[in-house]
C-alpha cells in the first residue's frame, strides 16, 4: 500500500490502518487505493418517490427489510411446561452505537414473563428497617429520579468460550447476552433512607414477583453506591420481559441480580443463600473449588463487524467494529489485532465512553485477502486488561461456566468467510 | 434592621434550605410484620422464619413422584430439568455433575427454593410438609440424611451439606 505522510501506514501487522484513518482528514490521495471497483449503474427514478407514502402508527416499528434483526429462532418451548425457565439473545452483529433498541434487550427469565397490572404491583422494603413500607408504583413515580447508561450481561455470556473447541455460532451465539439501555429510576438509597437502615444490616435480598420469585443477595454497600430502582429503559416504561414495571439496576453487576419484577427488599444481616447464588452463578474452579458472590462482570471485548456470519466479499477496505465494557469502571483502551495477537493497535473510541456501560470502539483495516485471525481486548479505568483464553482456562480450569472474560477470535478464511476459532 | 434581625433571618432561611435539601417524598405506607408475613418467603442458612410443620423422605417420595418427577426424573436423575441426586466426587473432573447432593451448600436452601418456585407449573402450592417431606426425600435420596429423619424447622438448619466447605465468597474483593 502507499503511503501519505504517515496516515496508512500500518498501524499492526496484517493490515490493521491507524485509528484516526478517517477523523484526521487530509488522506484523500490515499484513499483511492483503498476502494476501486466498476462503473455505478445508470440512475432512475424510485417507485416510492412517486406515490404518497403510509399514514401514521401509534407505536413504530422496524422496516420490514429487517425483519432478520431479532432475538434469533424462538423454540418451542419444553412441551411439559406453559412456557419455563429460557433465554433471548441481543443480535450484536446487526446493532451499532451503545444503545440496544428496547424490542432487542436479551432476555432471561427463570419461568416467564409475568403479566403485571402496575396498579396492583408494590414494593415492600423490610426487615432490618426502622420503618417496613410499602410503595405503589405511583408513590415511585413521584420520586427523583437519575438516568444511566448501563449495560446488563447475564453472567453465563461467553460460556461456550470454557468449551474445549471452538464453538460455532455468531457475536449474537456466542455473546448476546449482553445488551445497554439508559434506565431511569429511584436511587435505591433514597428508600432505605426513608425506612431506616439498622446498623446491622449489611445484605440486602431482592425478589422478583415472578413465577419463580427470583431472588439474590445484594450487598448494602452497593445498594447505597449506584443501585437505582428503575421505571423506565430508554425512555418508555421497562419492558415486560427486562421488568415491567419496576426493576433493580445493579450497574457492572451479574445480570440476574438486576432483579426484575422487583417486589420484595429485605435487609438482612448475612446474604440469604438463594439458590441462584449457591448452586447457579457460582464458578466451578479446579479442585472442586467454588467462587461464590464474584458479582461484577471484568473487561471485555467483542468485535461484532466483521463476525461469524458475515462473508467478506473482496479485498480491500473494511471498517472493524465492536463493543467493549467493563462493570469496574469505564473502558480505557481497546486493541485490535488481525494476526491472532502477535501484533495490537489502539482502536478509536466513540464518544461518550461511560463508567459500566458499552462502549463503541473502531478501526480501519485493510484487508489484503489472505487468511487473517481478528481480536480485540479491553483494558479498563482500573488498568486491567482482558486475558488470553489459554490464560483465563489455566486460572480456572474449563467447568467455571460463568464469567467468561476471554478474548474472543474470529478466523477470516482466504475466500472471505468468518469463524469463531481459538487462536 | 438591626444586626440581631439580620441574624435571626439568615439563621431562619438556612433552615429553611437545610429542611428542603432533606425533605424527601415519604411516600411509602408502613405496613406490620403481621400484614407483610404473607410475603416474607425467604430462609437463610440460620433457618429463622422456617414454618411450623415437618416431614420425612417417606411421605416425601410421594410428592416427589407426584410433582416432581415428571421434570427431574423419577429418582431425581434429572432431565429435562436439574438432575438433583449423586454426582459426588465428580467436580473436579473434567465431566462435574452438580446436583443438590454433590453441589450444593446448605440445606435451607432447598427448603426455601422448592417453596418459592416449584413445581414450575404450579409454584407456591405445596403444604409445609410437603416442602419439608420433599426437601427430606431429596437429601435422603443423596445420602445427606437418614431415610426415616423428620426435616423440620430446628432439624433442617443443622443439616450439614457435604460440598459446602468447597465455597469461598469473592466479594469484596474479585477473582483472578
Amino acid at each position: 500500500m502507499k503511503k501519505t505522510g504517515t496516515s496508512l501506514e500500518p498501524a499492526a501487522g496484517n493490515g490493521l490502518l491507524h485509528r484516526r484513518l478517517f477523523l484526521a482528514g487530509g488522506v484523500g490521495a490515499g484513499l483511492a487505493t483503498l476502494g476501486g471497483g466498476a462503473q455505478a449503474e445508470p440512475l432512475a427514478i424510485p417507485e416510492w418517490t412517486k406515490k404518497p407514502g403510509a399514514w401514521f402508527t401509534a407505536y413504530g416499528q422496524p422496516s420490514k427489510y429487517e425483519a432478520k434483526v431479532g432475538r434469533g429462532v424462538i423454540v418451542e418451548h419444553n412441551p411439559l411446561y406453559e412456557s419455563g425457565p429460557g433465554s433471548v439473545r441481543t443480535p450484536l452483529q446487526f446493532l451499532e452505537g451503545m444503545i440496544t433498541p428496547n424490542g432487542l434487550h436479551f432476555e432471561r427469565s427463570h419461568n416467564g414473563i409475568p403479566d403485571i397490572d402496575p396498579e396492583q404491583h408494590k414494593l415492600l422494603i423490610h426487615g432490618l428497617v426502622k420503618r417496613p413500607l410499602v410503595f405503589t408504583m405511583e408513590d415511585l413515580a413521584r420520586y427523583p429520579m437519575t438516568s444511566r447508561i448501563s449495560f446488563v450481561e447475564c453472567a453465563g455470556n461467553s460460556g461456550a468460550l470454557y468449551a474445549k473447541d471452538a464453538a460455532a455460532g455468531t457475536a449474537q451465539a456466542l455473546h448476546g447476552l449482553l445488551s445497554c439501555a439508559e434506565w431511569t429510576g429511584v436511587p435505591l438509597a433514597l428508600l432505605l433512607d426513608e425506612a431506616g437502615v439498622d446498623p446491622k444490616a449489611q445484605w440486602l435480598l431482592a425478589e422478583g414477583a415472578d413465577a419463580a420469585s427470583m431472588s439474590r443477595s445484594v450487598p448494602l454497600a452497593k445498594a447505597m453506591d449506584d443501585a437505582l430502582v428503575c421505571l423506565y429503559q430508554n425512555g418508555e416504561r421497562i419492558r415486560p420481559s427486562n421488568g415491567y414495571p419496576l426493576r433493580l439496576l445493579l450497574p457492572g453487576y451479574q445480570g440476574n441480580m438486576n432483579v426484575k419484577w422487583l417486589h420484595r427488599i429485605k435487609l438482612t444481616t448475612t446474604p440469604t443463600m438463594t439458590k441462584d447464588e449457591t448452586s447457579k452463578y457460582s464458578l466451578l474452579l479446579n479442585q472442586g473449588k467454588v467462587a461464590q458472590f464474584k458479582f461484577q462482570l471484568d473487561a471485555k471485548a467483542v468485535i461484532t463487524k466483521p463476525s461469524p456470519g458475515f462473508q467478506l466479499k473482496q479485498q480491500g477496505f473494511y471498517e472493524i467494529s465492536g463493543l467493549a465494557w467493563s462493570g469496574n469502571g469505564k473502558v480505557a483502551k481497546v486493541e485490535v489485532s488481525a494476526d491472532g495477537g502477535k501484533t495490537w493497535a489502539l482502536a478509536a473510541l466513540s464518544e461518550p465512553v461511560l463508567s459500566k456501560a458499552l462502549t463503541r470502539f473502531r478501526i480501519p483495516w485493510h484487508w489484503t485477502g489472505q487468511a487473517a485471525v481478528l481480536q480485540a481486548r479491553c483494558t479498563d479505568d482500573t488498568g486491567y486488561t482482558q486475558p488470553a483464553r489459554d490464560v483465563l482456562i489455566a486460572a480456572r480450569g474449563n467447568r467455571a461456566a460463568y464469567h467468561n472474560n476471554a478474548i474472543t477470535s474470529w478466523s477470516i478464511a482466504a475466500n472471505g468467510e468468518v469463524k469463531h476459532v481459538y487462536a | 434592621m438591626s444586626m440581631l434581625k439580620i441574624a435571626a433571618a439568615f439563621v431562619l432561611f438556612s433552615g429553611t434550605a437545610y429542611a428542603a435539601a432533606v425533605e424527601t417524598p415519604m411516600l411509602g405506607k408502613p405496613i406490620s410484620p403481621a400484614d407483610l408475613a404473607p410475603w416474607d418467603l425467604s430462609i437463610g442458612p440460620d433457618g429463622a422464619g422456617l414454618p411450623a410443620g415437618k416431614g420425612s423422605a417417606k411421605e416425601g417420595k410421594q410428592v416427589f413422584a407426584e410433582k416432581c418427577a415428571y421434570c427431574h426424573g423419577a429418582e431425581g436423575q434429572g432431565t429435562p430439568a436439574d438432575r438433583l441426586v449423586g454426582g459426588q466426587g465428580t467436580l473436579a473432573s473434567d465431566t462435574p455433575v452438580k446436583t443438590v447432593g454433590s453441589f450444593w451448600p446448605y440445606a435451607t436452601t432447598l427448603f426455601d427454593f422448592v417453596r418459592r418456585a416449584m413445581p414450575l407449573n404450579q409454584p407456591q402450592t405445596l403444604t409445609s410438609d410437603e416442602t419439608y417431606a420433599v426437601s427430606a426425600y431429596i437429601l435422603a435420596a443423596n445420602g445427606i440424611i437418614k431415610p426415616g429423619e423428620v426435616m423440620n424447622a430446628k432439624t433442617l438448619p443443622k443439616v450439614k451439606m457435604p460440598n459446602q466447605g468447597n465455597f469461598f465468597i469473592v466479594y469484596p474483593g474479585n477473582l483472578k
